[in-house]
C-alpha cells in the first residue's frame, strides 16, 4: 500500500470532524452552562459563577443522592462479582451443546431493551405482583408486599440487568487459561479447593476486575431501571438530573449534576485502572 | 478437566432461573385476558396482542427505531471502517489520541450525552429533528463498530493486498475484493451490534427525541412512567421474540461471546 503521509488523516478525518462538531461542542456547551446561575423568572443568568457547584456539593439533599448512587453501584458490583464469576466458571466447564445454549441464555438478555427487562421486575415487585402472592401464600403476611420504590428492588433489578457483563468479562479471561495447569496442580496433589483458589481464581482475576469497572460505571449512570423501579422516591444522580432538565427546567443545575457524574465516573475508572495495572504488573512480572 | 459438582449445578440452575424469571413474567402477563395486570390463570388470551394494533403510536415508534438504527449503524460503520484500517495498520502521529477520541463515548454516561445534545440542538434550532437524533446515535454507537473493526483489522497481513497491487489491481479494487472480505466479519458484527445498541437506547434518546421522533424504548418508557398494563407486556413480548431471532442470527454468524467482549 502507498505510504502517503496524508492517507491516515484522510481515513480518520471524517470521524474526527464529526466527533469534534457533534460531541466536542455539545460537551463543552454543557460544561459552560454549568457555570451559569439560573433564575426561575428570567432563566439562565449571564455571567460566570460557581454557585451551582457550591449548591450541589454543599446540599445534603444532593449528598444523599450521590451517596445513594455510588453506594448502589458498589453493592451491585460486589453482588455481580460474587454470582457472575462462579457462573462464568461453571459455563466454561459445561460441555457442548449445554455450554452454547446457556451462554446464549445468560448473554442474550443484553440484547433485550433495558426497559423490557426492568418491566419484568416491576411486575414481580408491584403491590399485586408475584412477590405478594408468594408472601401471602406462605402465610408471611396479609398485606401486599412491594419492592417498588425501594433500594432493595433497584439493587435486584440492576444486578439482573448488568450481571451478564460480569459473566462475559470473566468468561473471556477464563478462555485464556490452559486447562492443563489445573490438571498439573491436581496431579501434584493439590485439593480441588486449592486449585480453585491458587490456580483458577488468580487467572480469572483480570476478568473480574475489568467486569467490575464496567458494572460500576454502568450502575452509577443507570437511568431506566432506577427511574422505573426507584421512581421519584428513590432518586439517583441520573434521575435527579433528568428531573432538573425536564421537570424543574433548571438546566444549569442539571448540567452541573451531569458534569459531576461524568467527572466522578472518569476519576473512579481511571484510578481503578491504575490500581489494577500496578497490582498485576507485580503478579505477571 | 474436572466435572461439576452438585452444588455448582444447583447454583447454575438458580442463576439461570434468575436471568429468565423477569422475561418469563413479562411473557406470562401478556397472555392475560383480564383488563388489569394478572397471570393468565384461566386460559390464554390474545386480547392484548390485538390491542397493539389499536395503538398505532407504538407501531410508528417501532418503525422509527428500526429506521433510526439502520441509518445510524450504517453511518457508524462508514466512519469506523476507514478509521480502523488507518489506526490498526498505519503509524502516524496522533494515532493514539484519535483512537481514544473516537472511543471516548464509551466513557461518557448516556445521560450526560443526552443533556449535552438537548442543549446543543435547542441552541442551533435542531431540537427534536430526526437528523439530530440520528447524529446523536452515530456518536453513541461508532465506538462499538470501531472496536470490532479494529479487532479484525489488527494484525492483518498485507501480503494478499500487495500481491493484488503488483498484479495491477487498482486501490479501490484491492479494498473491495481483498481488504473488505478479510475484515468483513468484524464489519458485519460491528454493524449488527451498533444496530441493536441504537435500537435499545433509552437514556440519551429520552432527552433528544420529540413526540414526532419517539423511538420505541422512549415511547415504552413514557407509557410505563404513567401506567404499567398488560399492553406494555404484550409489546415487550414481541420485542423479546424479535430480539431472540436477531440473537440466533448473530450467534450463527459471529459468536455471541465475541460480540459482547466488544460491547463491554
Amino acid at each position: 500500500m502507498s505510504s502517503s503521509s496524508k492517507t491516515p488523516y484522510l481515513m480518520t478525518g471524517p470521524g474526527v470532524l464529526f466527533f469534534a462538531a457533534l460531541l466536542g461542542v455539545p460537551m463543552l456547551l454543557t460544561f459552560l452552562l454549568s457555570l451559569h446561575a439560573y433564575d426561575f423568572n428570567t432563566g439562565v443568568v449571564p455571567g460566570w459563577t460557581l454557585t451551582n457547584y457550591v449548591d450541589v456539593l454543599g446540599d445534603s439533599y444532593f449528598h444523599k443522592i450521590f451517596g445513594r448512587t455510588f453506594g448502589l453501584a458498589l453493592l451491585v458490583t460486589v453482588i455481580c462479582a460474587l454470582i457472575g464469576a462462579p457462573e462464568a466458571y461453571i459455563l466454561s466447564r459445561l460441555s457442548n451443546p449445554w455450554r452454547s445454549i446457556f451462554l446464549l441464555v445468560v448473554l442474550g438478555p443484553l440484547l433485550i431493551s433495558v426497559v423490557v427487562r426492568t418491566l419484568g421486575w416491576a411486575l414481580f415487585f408491584g403491590g399485586k405482583g408475584v412477590l405478594t402472592m408468594v408472601a401471602q401464600g406462605l402465610g408471611f403476611t396479609d398485606a401486599p408486599v412491594s419492592l417498588m420504590f425501594t433500594f432493595t428492588g433497584m439493587t435486584i433489578a440492576l444486578v439482573h440487568v448488568l450481571v451478564p457483563f460480569m459473566v462475559i468479562s470473566v468468561w473471556a479471561s477464563l478462555q485464556k487459561i490452559d486447562p492443563q495447569s489445573e490438571d498439573a496442580a491436581l496431579t501434584l496433589g493439590a485439593s480441588k479447593f486449592t486449585v480453585l483458589r491458587r490456580i483458577t481464581l488468580p487467572q480469572a482475576m483480570p476478568g473480574i476486575l475489568s467486569g467490575s469497572i464496567i458494572v460500576f460505571a454502568l450502575t452509577a449512570s443507570a437511568f431506566a431501571t432506577p427511574a422505573i423501579i426507584g421512581g421519584r422516591r428513590m432518586k439517583v444522580v441520573a434521575t435527579a438530573a433528568y428531573d432538573e432538565y425536564l421537570s424543574t427546567l433548571n438546566w444549569p443545575l442539571g448540567a452541573t449534576i451531569a458534569v459531576l457524574l461524568l467527572f466522578a465516573n472518569i476519576v473512579i475508572i481511571v484510578s481503578y485502572n491504575k490500581l489494577v495495572e500496578r497490582r498485576f504488573s507485580k503478579v505477571f512480572e | 478437566m474436572q466435572r461439576l459438582g452438585p452444588i455448582a449445578l444447583i447454583f447454575h440452575a438458580i442463576f439461570v432461573a434468575f436471568i429468565l424469571a423477569p422475561l418469563l413474567m413479562v411473557v406470562a402477563v401478556s397472555f392475560t385476558g383480564k383488563g388489569y395486570l394478572s397471570l393468565p390463570t384461566d386460559g390464554l388470551s390474545l386480547r392484548w396482542y390485538r390491542a397493539i394494533l389499536d395503538n398505532p403510536d407504538f407501531i410508528d415508534a417501532f418503525w422509527m427505531s428500526v429506521w433510526l438504527a439502520f441509518i445510524s449503524a450504517s453511518i457508524a460503520v462508514l466512519i469506523a471502517v476507514p478509521a480502523a484500517l488507518a489506526i490498526a495498520r498505519k503509524k502516524f502521529s496522533g494515532r493514539d489520541a484519535i483512537s481514544a477520541f473516537l472511543l471516548s463515548p464509551l466513557m461518557i454516561p448516556h445521560l450526560v450525552l443526552g443533556v449535552a445534545f438537548l442543549q446543543f440542538y435547542s441552541k442551533i434550532g435542531m431540537g427534536g429533528t430526526f437528523f439530530g437524533l440520528a447524529a446523536a446515535h452515530v456518536i453513541l454507537i461508532t465506538p462499538y463498530a470501531l472496536r470490532l473493526a479494529l479487532a479484525s483489522a489488527t494484525g492483518l497481513p498485507n501480503d494478499a493486498e500487495n500481491a493484488a497491487l503488483t498484479l495491477g489491481a487498482s486501490k479501490f479494487i484491492v479494498f473491495r475484493r481483498v481488504t473488505l472480505p478479510l475484515i468483513f466479519p468484524g464489519v458485519a458484527g460491528g454493524w449488527m451490534l451498533s444496530f441493536i445498541t441504537s435500537f435499545d437506547e433509552l437514556t440519551m434518546s429520552v432527552f433528544v427525541a420529540s413526540p414526532a421522533t419517539q423511538t420505541l424504548p422512549v415511547r415504552m418508557y413514557h407509557h410505563i412512567a404513567q401506567t404499567i398494563d398488560p399492553l406494555i407486556a404484550s409489546i415487550s413480548t414481541v420485542m423479546i421474540v424479535l430480539t431472540f431471532g436477531v440473537m440466533l442470527i448473530l450467534d450463527r454468524f459471529y459468536g455471541l461471546d465475541k460480540i459482547f467482549v466488544g460491547k463491554g
